[in-house]
């Protein structure tokens, strides 16, 4: 049957640019209307110009008949016969052929199918569109053949294998649906499913849609393998999105980690000083989009340096006034910064109205990469993560390879030696808050590219990023880093079972166990400094 | 051992004795007086004092175990908000036929096409059984919780922050409709109240004179607690758990009995507050109405036990007036008084008035004096 058909495209794509075989013509004059369906369908797998003029002309009632049969087409000036690809005076006694409903529908069919040839991927796309709404007739298998093994476009192309195989499925001769069944193993198309389980469903007077047992065997088969690809895809995607949930964590909870993990300062208005962040990237903006339209794009990388000074200064400037009065005194100092984070809010309230300001994506991230055939990674995801790895590595640089990160470790693992030896500890005090504010403030960059911007941003994310900071091990940026991560999984995978709100619930049920479990936290601090 | 010491001092007592007398009289005056009399209270005043006399009984609840055991919870609005739902139910079946759909189940059910009571609501149109319900379930929620949470130690800020995440889910999972609590509506438009309809004066009159009977009742009960020798051994986790540990002591139980006593007087709070305000949803269990208790705590002074109820009678005061008066600037108000109180008055209203008269400051130090006295003796 392949061969045969094979041989007749060969055949019929040597005479192609050349004419049409009046033998397919032919029937189109004829009484039969099953002749003249087929003729139709042999005509559209030609899918050359002569082709869609003769189908045209038969949808707008210009195709004519001679007496003897001959097939040609009539305009208003000249007549065209596509036998001989000529052109020539119209002859005496020709005849219109007569379409009927269904001879129109097959032509229509035709048409959309002739357009799955199009160069144009909009066209293409339409037509796959227009023949998924009707019925496909087997006739026009070998078009759409032809078309999925052109096709470039994966979601067109995903498209035409849906159709292809609901009309080989459909096929009257067992072994071709068989065929057609194993075909399908290799896709990934989650839309098949459907198709195969309806083969299988067991009516209610017991018998099934699919009548021959062994291709029903190789429809489960099929089916399997499919669910299995499509469950291995979903994992691959589980794991990208949690990465991405727990990078968005990581850089909402990192500022913290060195406020409260290294310094041990309750700051309440953490969240706020992300708003903030995420506020000057706003700001940002509105400014480029005033004096520098053309760089729209790059208002994000003046955002980073400035989200970082303006939080790193509000930061400061906190430290200096409450917090300095309260160390020791972790209560109260939650208190106070609970105060602060109410006085920022109502601040950025008034200054910018109590509405959510609109923060648009750069063009450059808006698009992502394909991977394992139907899974799309977004370059803003990609971007987030990437933007979170580089913000760890430099607060390591930072903390770990300067003089800076020095001080600030001489002086958290052990305050009056450091002093005793020279360094300033209340300066060091006031920067290390200021750094922890400031990664903060990148932090709500990072934010205003994910979600809405408005004066209870912080809000959301307070109790998160100390769930991720506490859990992690309080002045452990590893344990920052794994928590962030780890709860970034979790609640991705428990999503889909639970539902979101459940699964964050889950988390906080599991974090809250956690802690009674193990009250240091993943990585607990090792020798004198624990308490 | 020394004689027990007198619950309050005289003035004390004479004060208390004169606030609850005022207080009793409001709503007597409310009903007795026409509206445009001289002598007349309007009801929204009395609900206005019924509402703070609510909070004054959380803001005592959270004295004891802050003021006292130095636990500072964060997470007692959860208390509150599940005593309120707990007498909440009672009062939606309370409603009978009488919602928007005039079905024998709650609008909110009727809305999500809900068929019967899911299992939780069953025995709910029983009022005793609600207000066991008031007691019990925030009492064995507190209980397990601080079982676990004092038994692996945890303590100081990891607490806090612990007992925040809790309020948090908590508010998450109420949110849900498919919780079964009206999600993010509640419960609102009660008619009545054991037969009585919940609108009228005179059942808001009885309401406020419970609340003030049970307020003043909490009062001296909490106060003889502190007083009693267990009450001495929570100040002592307050001010030095390891040497308490060291003395003998194990701190779990002590602490575990006044977190779950808090809890249940927290949960009282809230099931009085509920048919006086009218509506209980949740968020009344975000993170921040929790803290904003502390707020009242710290405010009034810590460790008081009238400190407390004189701050949430004193920042709600100012919240409302605020709210009617400057709208945009409450928020900036509370801010600024956390950080004030913080930073000066850490002996909220109370430490303030003892710095101002000598007398009172005396007293204070000799006070303390002798506790430390009493504490030391007993250690040997």
């Amino acid at each position: 049957m392949k061969r045969l058909l094979l041989a007749l495209l060969l055949c019929i794509n040597a005479l192609a640019h050349a004419a049409i075989d009046p033998a397919i013509l032919a029937p189109l004059a004829g009484d039969d209307p099953d002749a003249r369906v087929a003729a139709v369908a042999r005509i559209a797998v030609l899918a050359n110009d002569d082709a869609h003029r003769v189908l045209q002309a038969l949808q707008q009632d210009t195709l004519y008949a001679t007496p003897d049969g001959k097939i040609l087409i009539v305009g208003d000036s000249e007549t065209y016969d596509p036998a001989t690809g000529k052109t020539l005076a119209t002859p005496e006694g020709v005849d219109g052929i007569v379409v009927n409903n269904r001879l129109r529908s097959a032509v229509e069919a035709a048409l959309s199918g002739l357009a799955l040839l199009s160069p144009d991927p909009a066209v293409r796309d339409s037509a796959v569109r227009e023949l998924q709404a009707r019925e496909i007739d087997p006739a026009q298998v070998p078009l759409i053949q032809k078309a999925f093994d052109k096709e470039s476009d994966a979601a067109i192309k995903a498209s035409l294998q849906l159709l292809l195989s609901t009309a080989n499925l459909r096929a009257s001769d067992p072994a071709a649906r068989r065929a057609a069944v194993v075909g399908l193993a290799g896709s990934t198309n989650a839309a098949l499913q459907p198709l195969l389980k309806n083969m299988l469903q067991k009516q209610p007077d017991g018998s099934y849609p699919e009548p021959d047992a062994s291709v029903r065997a190789a429809a489960a088969q099929t089916l399997s393998e499919i669910e299995g690809r499509i469950q291995r895809t979903e994992i691959v995607a589980n794991i990208f999105y949690g990465v991405s949930l727990g990078s968005v964590l990581l850089l909402a909870s990192l500022g913290l980690a060195i406020t409260f993990g290294l310094m041990g300062i309750i700051n309440m208005a953490h969240g706020e000083l992300l708003m903030i962040g995420a506020y000057t990237t706003y700001g940002c903006q509105v400014l480029f989009r005033k004096y520098l339209p053309g760089a729209v794009d790059a208002y994000l990388l003046v955002a980073l340096p400035a989200a970082f000074i303006v939080t790193a200064a509000v930061g400061v400037a906190l430290e200096r006034t409450v917090i300095r009065w309260l160390y020791g005194r972790p209560l109260e100092t939650l208190l106070a910064t609970w105060g602060i984070s109410l006085i920022l809010m109502q601040l950025v309230r008034t200054l910018f109205g109590a509405q959510n300001v609109e923060v648009a994506n750069p063009s450059w991230m808006s698009g992502g990469v394909t991977v394992l055939g139907s899974l799309v990674l977004s370059y803003s995801r990609i971007a987030i993560i990437v933007f979170a790895m580089l913000v760890v590595a430099a607060l390591w640089v930072i903390l770990n390879k300067t003089r800076l990160g020095l001080f600030v470790r001489a002086v958290m693992q052990n305050r009056r030696m450091a002093s005793c030896v020279g360094v300033s500890t209340g300066k060091i005090d006031m920067m290390t808050f200021g750094l922890g504010s400031g990664i903060a403030g990148l932090g709500g960059v990072a934010l205003s590219q994910l979600g809405n911007v408005g004066p209870d941003l912080g809000q959301g994310y307070i109790v998160d990023s100390f769930m991720v900071v506490v859990l992690g091990g309080v002045g452990q940026l590893a344990g920052t880093v794994i928590a962030a991560l780890g709860l970034g999984e979790v609640n991705k995978f428990l999503e889909p079972m639970a539902g979101a709100v459940m699964a964050k619930i889950f988390i906080l049920v599991f974090i809250i166990i956690f802690i009674q479990r193990r009250p240091q936290g993943l990585f607990a601090m090792k020798g004198r400094s624990v308490e | 051992m020394r004689a027990r010491p007198s619950l309050f001092s005289r003035p004390a007592w004479i004060a208390i004795a004169v606030c609850a007398l005022v207080a009793g009289l409001l709503p007597v005056l409310n009903l007795v007086f026409p509206a445009g009399h001289a002598l007349h209270i309007s009801s929204y005043m009395v609900g206005l004092v019924g509402k703070f006399m609510c909070f004054a009984l959380a803001a005592l609840a959270l004295d004891l175990v802050w003021g006292y055991a130095g636990i500072l919870s964060l997470g007692h609005g959860v208390f509150f908000a599940l005593g309120a739902y707990a007498h909440g139910m009672y009062l939606m079946r309370a409603i009978g036929r009488d919602g928007v759909y005039q079905s024998h189940l709650p609008d909110f059910m009727v809305f999500l096409d809900w068929k019967t009571y899911p299992w939780y609501w069953s025995m709910t149109d029983n009022f005793f059984y609600c207000m066991l319900l008031v007691l019990l379930v925030p009492g064995v929620l507190a209980f397990v919780f601080g079982y676990f949470a004092f038994r692996s130690r945890i303590k100081g800020v990891y607490f806090s922050i612990i007992t925040q995440a809790m309020t948090y889910a908590f508010m998450l999972l109420f949110f849900r409709n498919d919780t079964g609590f009206g999600g993010n509506n509640g419960f609102t438009d009660f008619k009545r109240i054991l037969g009585f309809s919940i609108t009228a004066p005179e059942t808001k009159a009885t309401l406020y004179l419970v609340t003030l009977a049970i307020l003043v009742g909490a009062l001296v009960a909490g106060r003889m607690i502190v007083q009693s020798k267990l009450g001495r051994v929570l100040q002592g986790v307050r001010d030095s758990e390891a040497r308490l540990m060291f003395i003998g002591y194990d701190p779990l139980w002590f602490k575990l009995f006044v977190w779950t006593l808090s809890a249940v007087l927290c949960s009282i709070a809230g099931a009085l507050y509920v048919p006086q305000v009218g509506i209980i949803n949740p968020s009344e269990m975000s993170p921040a109405n929790s803290i904003e208790m502390v707020i009242w705590v710290a405010v009034g002074g810590r460790g008081t036990l009238i400190g407390p109820i004189l701050g949430a009678f004193t920042v709600n005061g100012l919240k409302s007036w605020f709210t009617a008066a400057f709208p945009d600037l409450w928020l900036f108000a509370l801010g600024l008084l956390f950080i004030l109180v913080t930073l000066f008055m850490q002996k909220g209203i109370l430490g303030l008035a003892r710095q101002i008269d000598p007398r009172g400051k005396r007293r204070v130090v000799v006070e303390e004096a002798a506790t430390v006295k009493e504490t030391v003796k007993e250690a040997a």
